[in-house]
């Protein structure tokens, strides 16, 4: 059985109230669904027997600028077992937050603050959303569509320049 | 050969202190190593016996901004690091000379974005610029080179009366 046949079954088994949309794109498999399963699918994929997607590699997001639902939370995470990764997308509009996956995978409490950080996107429930690159008191999001290249000027400050 | 070769006939020889004092201080400028990024390496690279930045007197790398006298600032500098930047230079004791080695850090370089500074002579008095991305080290060593003319052109006029900054207090609870 191949991993997408795998995956189909398994979720579809678990969850048959839930849409699913599983995608195969270059050997790549993309798991996509509603943003309110988050914290439950997840810790599925994390604990199930044949599955073990035991690693989340990355969370990040996608700024469609124009769409309804602005944005994509985009998850990759890996499974030892299997050797294979999937992608796990969900929609979330600007105004809405998404809940934090940092309670099934402790690794992504840095990768949310960092997505928190970049795209301005809040995770509900997760324990400490500071930013991560930007200074404290930077109000922007830069890997927003809508932020410019070079920055907004005096957003950061400079030390003063004396003598 | 040297000095001792003009002083065994008379066994003293006449200066002005602005000359002695210049010589003296452009043949020992301690550097401090700001090294950031990439140019740190070609920064090391001079110090070692191929190139050897020991033959400028330069090759006490103080890691401590006390005791020495030109900082040079090897890397890309964001806006979060310039201020850590500027204050290892406040703590410098003066008289005190900036080497921007490289591309980003004399004017942003490839790094044409909203997190990096573009250039540091926005916060930073700034004596040489250096170009390369980074600079091979003989570049480097021309710097220096370029660094010990404008000290031996100095005078101690040049350096009375600088006031110095006040300093933040930090204060620990």
């Amino acid at each position: 059985m191949d991993l997408k046949e795998l995956v189909t079954k398994k979720l579809t088994e678990k969850f048959p109230q839930i849409n699913f949309d599983i995608t195969d794109y270059k050997d790549q498999l993309a798991v996509t669904f509603d943003k309110q399963h988050i914290v439950t699918i997840s810790d599925f994929l994390k604990n199930d027997e044949d599955l073990q997607f035991k690693l989340c590699e990355d969370v990040t997001a996608v700024d469609w600028a124009r769409r309804k639902k602005r944005f994509t939370v985009v998850y990759h995470i890996f499974s030892l077992k299997l050797n294979s990764r999937i992608r796990i997308k969900v929609d979330v509009e600007e105004t809405e937050n998404i809940e934090s996956v940092s309670s099934v995978w402790k690794t992504a409490n840095w990768h949310e603050r960092e997505t928190y950080d970049m795209y301005g996107i809040t995770f509900k429930n997760h324990p400490d959303l500071r930013r991560m690159y930007m200074p404290e008191e930077f109000e922007y999001h830069p890997l927003r569509k809508d932020f410019p290249l070079m920055g907004i000027p005096g957003s950061l400050p400079l030390p003063k320049k004396e003598n | 050969m040297g000095l001792e070769a003009k002083l065994t006939k008379d066994g003293f020889f006449t200066s002005t202190v602005d000359a002695l004092v210049a010589w003296a201080r452009k043949s020992a400028v301690w550097p401090m190593p700001m090294g950031i990024s990439c140019c740190a390496i070609e920064m090391m690279a001079s110090g070692d016996p191929k190139y050897d930045i020991a033959r400028f007197g330069s090759e006490v790398m103080r890691f401590t901004p006390r005791q020495s006298d030109c900082m040079i600032v090897a890397g890309t500098v964001t806006y979060k690091m310039s201020h850590v930047v500027r204050k290892i230079y406040d703590q410098m004791p003066d008289p005190k000379w900036v080497i921007a080695m490289g591309a980003c850090t004399s004017s942003g370089g490839m790094y044409r974005s909203y997190s990096v500074v573009q250039g540091i002579d926005q916060f930073l008095p700034v004596d040489i610029y250096l170009a390369g991305c980074p600079p091979r080290p003989d570049n480097l060593l021309n710097a220096l080179m370029q660094i010990q003319e404008k000290i031996g052109r100095s005078k101690a006029r040049d350096y009375q009366d600088i006031p110095l900054p006040e300093l933040p207090v930090i204060q620990n609870n």
